[in-house]
């Protein structure tokens, strides 16, 4: 595999740290706390959940991290030097731009760093191996299902091969069967790649079978409520997901999301 | 990571198979495809012949409704005068197309680069559009003493606005989260421009371009109404006056369908000029099966 390197993922206790948030908090028009104080640690090699409510700040603390906005106050670091190939993001729309093909959405990243098409070609055709969509390299996006254009979207976030994959509710939009396939897939290419990844979404079971950590987040004000971690080793697979430690995993987390967000009583979510 | 199962990744071959519906869709396209070029040849054949029968009707109305083959006729004969007019016609609405396209984005690129350059120029833009051109057009007459240059600021003026307003519209429309990934690679302001910004407008400034071409003839046209007899121009228009004062009716009829087929063609040039750049992404260019 050209260019795409493979970092050893260390146990959660060993992994060296790669960001840091401390007391972040973002208003906006002056009224609404999107986030209120937040802590979070990211180490390299996580793949870390927000999991939360609607309005709870998940997209606002990941568009905080991406350095599209400041926080109102508090301070967000990067653990040692890094540049702008180090993030990659993945939207809940496919976001590709429809005027360009495939393989041309998924230069972008290095496009903008000034490197012709020809010299990452087969940097490209690598990613877009990894998701398995090499026979449409030249079709346009329109042209795609709507999960093979999230596989575009994640190809062109992992192409450059970055320490940190952004992702807020890539899967939301898909239906169910996409959505699972595409779970394994991320595994599968996080694994290969090494890659920490910081992934919003709305759903217990999506996060249980993705993340080894999972940080419950809670709305008005947006704040972090409770963190957990999630034991089962990687790979995993359809057996994990119907196994015993799974289900007693999302009932974890789903009492955690339920206290979040103020419900106590324990029979219904 | 295999997706055999999940992407159709294999084209498959032909399918001999052909339902009933497929069938329909085939008939339905070949009698278009002789449709499209049948019928309007049978709509221009039906109204020359109507025309004919109309000039024909009375003994003398032909003296001022002249027949399809006196006007004919008059072309064939006048030919050179009317090429050299029709060039000079084309000459001042492309130029004027051109600088049309040229300011219009430059200035919407302006606007949609900072606020205060839009409050400024918007409404002089507003004006200059809603202000009825043949009302304008004795001012720059009296103003500019170039010929070619007063006739060429009328067809400016109404070419720009359409140009303008829809680039700006659509340097508007980039999608938030492309802008937020541009964002975050880092991209620089031109490339955001190049990249992302300018092929987001493309059709709305295709679509701008489509109207301002016919409106580039129509300022052309009115500009040297307006100049009259007495201006310095030879286009079509001033053919057309002329030719209204010597009472040479089939010569205004000559000049007057040159100009109505320059417009057919500009507006199906743009049309093409749209299509060639739409047809691979753009809703508008994409033709369905149904
Ligand atoms: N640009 C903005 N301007 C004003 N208010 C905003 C802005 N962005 C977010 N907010 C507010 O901040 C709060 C948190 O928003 P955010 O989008 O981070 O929530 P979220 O957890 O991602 O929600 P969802 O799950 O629905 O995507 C919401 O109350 C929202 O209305
Ligand atoms: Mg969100």
């Amino acid at each position: 595999m050209t260019d795409l390197s493979n970092r050893p993922i260390l146990p959660i206790a060993q992994r060296p740290r790669l960001l840091e948030m401390t007391g972040v908090s973002k208003v906006f028009n002056s009224t609404v706390m999107a986030l209120d104080g937040m802590n979070l640690t990211v180490n390299e090699g996580d793949f870390l959940s927000l999991l939360g409510p609607s309005g709870c700040g998940k997209s606002t603390a990941l568009r905080l991290i991406a350095g599209l906005m400041r926080p109102t106050s508090g301070r967000i670091g990067w653990i040692g030097a890094h540049d702008r190939g180090d993030i990659g993001v993945v939207f809940q729309e496919p976001t590709l731009m429809p005027w360009a093909t495939v393989a041309r959405n998924v230069w972008l990243p290095f496009r903008l760093r000034g490197e012709s098409f020809a010299s990452v070609r087969d940097r490209v055709g690598t990613a877009l191996e990894l998701v398995g969509l090499e026979n449409f390299r030249d079709a346009y996006p329109r042209e795609l299902s709507g999960g093979m254009k999230m596989r575009v979207s994640i190809a062109r976030a992992f192409v450059t091969n970055p320490r940190l994959i952004l992702m807020d509710e890539p899967f939301a939009a898909l239906d169910e069967i996409t959505r699972q396939k595409l779970n394994d897939d991320l595994l599968a290419l996080k694994a290969k790649i090494g890659c920490t990844v910081i992934f919003v979404t709305h759903s217990v079971f999506e996060s249980v079978f993705l993340s080894d950590r999972i940080v419950v987040m809670a709305a008005r004000p947006g704040r972090v409520v409770q963190e957990l971690t999630v034991g089962a080793p990687y790979p995993r697979d359809m057996e994990f997901r119907t196994s015993p430690d799974y289900a007693a995993q999302t009932h974890v987390v789903s009492d955690a999301l339920r206290r979040a967000m103020g419900d106590h009583s324990n029979d219904h979510l | 990571m295999t997706t055999s199962d999940l992407d159709p990744a294999v084209p498959r071959s032909a399918d001999p198979a052909v339902d009933a519906d497929e069938a329909r869709r085939a008939r339905n396209r070949r009698i278009e495809a002789v449709a499209r070029w049948a019928l309007p040849l049978v709509v221009v054949i039906l109204t020359v012949w109507g025309w004919h029968l109309f000039s024909n009707s009375t003994q003398t109305r032909g003296l001022i409704f002249p027949e399809p083959a006196r006007v004919w006729g008059r072309f064939l004969a006048d030919y050179p005068m009317l090429f050299g007019s029709l060039m000079v016609t084309l000459k001042i609405t492309f130029l004027a197309l051109g600088i049309a396209i040229i300011g219009g984005v430059l200035l919407a690129i302006l606007f949609t680069q900072s606020r205060f350059a839009e409050l400024v120029f918007f409404p002089y833009a507003v004006v200059l559009q809603v202000t009825p051109i043949v009302s304008i057009a004795p001012l720059i007459f009296i103003y500019v003493q170039d010929p070619l240059a007063r006739v060429l600021i009328c067809a400016w003026i109404v070419a720009f606005f359409p140009i303008l307003s829809n680039t700006t519209l659509g340097l508007k429309s980039t999608d938030s989260n492309l802008r937020d990934l541009y964002a975050i690679y880092g991209a620089t302001w031109w490339q955001t421009l190049l990249f992302l910004q300018l092929p987001s407008a493309l059709p709305y400034f295709l679509g701008g371009l489509r109207i301002a071409g016919g409106l580039a003839l129509i300022g052309a046209i009115v500009a040297e109404y307006v100049a009259g007899i007495s201006g310095s121009g030879s286009g079509l228009a001033f053919r057309i006056l002329e030719a209204s004062y010597r009472l040479n009716y089939p010569r205004m009829f000559a000049a007057l369908i040159m100009i109505a087929v320059v417009g057919v063609i500009i507006f199906a040039a743009t049309s093409f000029l749209s299509w060639v750049f739409l047809r691979k992404w753009h809703e508008s260019a994409i033709r369905r099966e149904t």
